[in-house]
């Protein structure tokens, strides 16, 4: 279903309606949230680039990667420089987030990174409202006024919620989601740096909800960070969950797996190699701990040496004292013949025999009687 | 006739595991130090110290010194075999002292801005150690890279009054900074001081930020005379992100250095 939120990001937004928004959230279980929110943002750079989406460029609010990350992220994913250039807006929120390099002197006799035209430097992101100004006057300066839309993409709301409170956060997407002329809008949060509540509400601000977490959940044994068979099994993949609200007010929950490769993240079907990954927790020894599935069938066959069998039928006993040809009934006694060919049966399948010798022949079946009873204290 | 240059040394295990190799620049930026009361990681510090300041080497370090006044690491450094004081005074070394941790300001009442005394405090820092970073490539530059070591973060916090939110302000600052120069960013953390909810969330921030964690622990057998404790380095592919390659092995500080080896390989 990843396709199914490319293409969600791509349509865009109806008329009347507001725009579609995307949180991906992951945690330091399973930190490929970065991974897959680069996914989502190469596909819908190159989407805008081609001209089959909605939007007609980007803007996108870095607050924990540097502006020539992402350049140089879209270049390796195929996107054309000369497009990002046209169609990308990068607001800088991570080089100088409150302003401090304002107020110090610039450093000399050191070689700064050239500035580029689609970046711009934003210095106060404790200020949401102008925070929220800035991505819509970036994008209303490549896209013009008019109905043409944009997209805006926040990299870490993570870091964002560092500066300010969550209903301003909350209200800053919200406000980005219902305005005119954005066409989608997608974030990154990392849960495990908040309080459940955040995830919550951000989810509520969302139409779809992309979680990264572990394939191997987190166990009290794995408790250390440095569990090394833990830390192998979910370095590169990852279970992906999504949670789709529909405008109808369904709501529908997906998974599929993720896994990383050299070019990036991939997504497949869920599989059932899950049961193996579970298996080969069992600790490893010289000798079978498990049962083979004709171990099994004989372990269900063997007749248990109680006074009943537990399947609603008569009571039976095998009294070892007694001669197989002994055709004396008792209506407490099984025929012993009937027993030998039980026994006879699970001889022929060569499995183990219980033997079961009654203590005495006056014994009754049963009996409530205590054999304690006859102790003299 | 002039004595031949000693010939270089092989890379000690750590040096391995952090692909630092025969010399030149490590191949990340942001490295955390964690250990433990039982196990004090300072003596990696005092490796990265040496290794950098070595003659091998056209390294630089901007250090922070907020737990030790500089004596102590030029007395640990001698017996290492490098002069701190020669170093600084070839530009080399700049030495920021912080001990008095009242660098940062008391007052926590906020302006207009929205700044306090705190926050203008590690404003202040920053650029001291731009002002370093400035003075290291002011003369007799020769492209060298700069390592910022910070000893330690937990006094860092003491300094901000337990602000989490301020010392992580503080440490996007320098990591925009290994971002924008050749720069990279080693910082020691005690882990078994973290126990409240924010503490521990300010620890994942951490492990958000950094792409290498060195961890310094005792041995899982117990104390032993020989082998003072345990090494795990563990290497991701982007701050972050996944876990690259994981790197294990023990160590016996001595007085001159550390050796590293694997387990078992002692007798």
């Amino acid at each position: 279903m990843a396709e199914s939120i490319s293409r969600s990001l791509r349509d865009g937004c109806l008329e009347g309606e507001h725009a579609p928004a995307l949180t991906i959230e992951d945690s330091l279980a399973s930190p490929l949230g970065s991974h897959v929110f680069d996914h989502f943002l190469a596909n819908l750079a190159s989407q805008i680039a081609d001209g089959t989406s909605q939007a007609r460029g980007l803007v996108l609010v870095a607050l924990n990667w540097s502006p020539s990350f992402y350049i140089d992220l879209l270049r390796r994913k195929g996107v054309d420089a000369s497009l990002v250039d046209k169609w990308v807006r990068i607001l800088d929120c991570y080089s100088d987030p409150l302003g401090w390099k304002d107020r110090i002197p610039p450093l000399m006799n050191v070689q700064k990174p050239s500035t580029r035209e689609n970046v711009s430097f934003f210095r106060d992101v404790r200020d949401i409202n102008k925070l929220l100004s800035s991505v819509l006057d970036l994008g209303k300066g490549f896209v013009g006024q008019g109905k043409t839309r944009f997209a805006v993409a926040v990299d870490l709301v993570s870091n964002l919620l560092r500066h300010t409170s969550l209903p301003s956060v909350a209200g800053l997407l919200n406000n980005l989601r219902s305005n005119d002329q954005i066409s989608c809008i997608f974030w990154l949060i990392h849960s495990d740096l908040h309080e459940p509540r955040v995830s919550t509400a951000l989810a509520y601000v969302s139409t779809v909800v992309a979680s990264v977490q572990p394939i191997m959940q987190l166990t009290d044994e794995h408790r250390s960070r440095r569990d090394f068979l833990w830390l192998e099994k979910n370095s590169c993949k990852a279970k992906f969950y999504v949670r789709l609200k529909r405008r109808n007010g369904r709501v529908k929950l997906l998974a599929e797996e993720l896994h990383m490769d050299q070019v990036g993240v991939k997504f497949a079907a869920v599989t059932s190699e899950n049961s193996f990954v579970n298996k080969s927790l069992l600790p490893k020894v010289q000798f079978n701990l498990q049962l083979s599935d004709q171990e099994r069938v004989d372990r269900a066959k063997v007749v248990l040496p109680y006074e009943h069998q537990g399947n609603g039928e008569a009571i039976q006993i095998y009294d070892g004292r007694r001669s197989l040809s002994d055709d004396q009934k008792d209506p407490h006694l099984v025929q012993p013949s009937t027993f030998s060919v039980m026994t006879d049966a699970q001889a022929a399948s060569g499995n183990g025999e219980i033997h079961y010798i009654r203590d005495s022949d006056d014994e009754q079946p049963d009996s409530d009687e205590d054999p304690d009873d006859d102790l003299d204290v | 006739m002039n004595p031949s240059p000693p010939p270089p040394r092989d890379p000690d295990l750590l040096e391995e595991a952090l692909g630092l190799g025969r010399g030149g620049s490590p191949p990340w930026r942001l490295a955390f130090v964690e250990d433990c009361v039982e196990t004090s990681g300072a003596f990696v510090l005092h490796n990265f110290l040496k290794r950098t300041l070595s003659t091998e080497g056209d390294g630089t370090v901007v250090f922070l010194g907020l737990a030790q006044p500089f004596s102590h690491y030029d007395r640990v450094l001698r017996k290492m075999g490098c002069n701190l004081s020669v170093q600084r005074n070839k530009n080399k070394l700049h030495f920021i002292d912080l001990l008095n941790l009242e660098f940062l300001g008391e007052r926590r009442l906020s302006n207009e801005k929205g700044e306090n005394d705190i926050e203008i405090g590690f404003m202040d820092l920053y650029n001291r150690i731009l002002r370093s970073i400035e003075a290291i490539r002011s003369k007799d530059y020769n492209g060298g890279w700069t390592t910022i070591i910070i000893d330690d973060l937990s006094h860092l916090e003491i300094a901000a009054h337990g602000s989490v939110k301020h010392v992580l302000d503080f440490l996007q600052y320098c990591r925009s900074l290994t971002s924008e120069m050749d720069c990279s960013l080693v910082i020691l953390n005690h882990e078994d001081i973290h126990s409240s909810d924010e503490a521990l969330q300010m620890l994942s921030h951490l492990d958000y930020i950094s792409d290498i964690l060195i961890k310094a622990e005792t041995l899982s057998t117990g104390i032993a005379a020989d082998v003072h404790g345990q090494m795990t380095v563990i290497i991701k592919d982007a701050p972050g992100g996944l876990i690259k390659k994981l790197h294990s092995f023990q160590f016996k500080v001595k007085e001159n250095g550390v050796e590293f080896f694997y387990p078992g390989s002692r007798f």
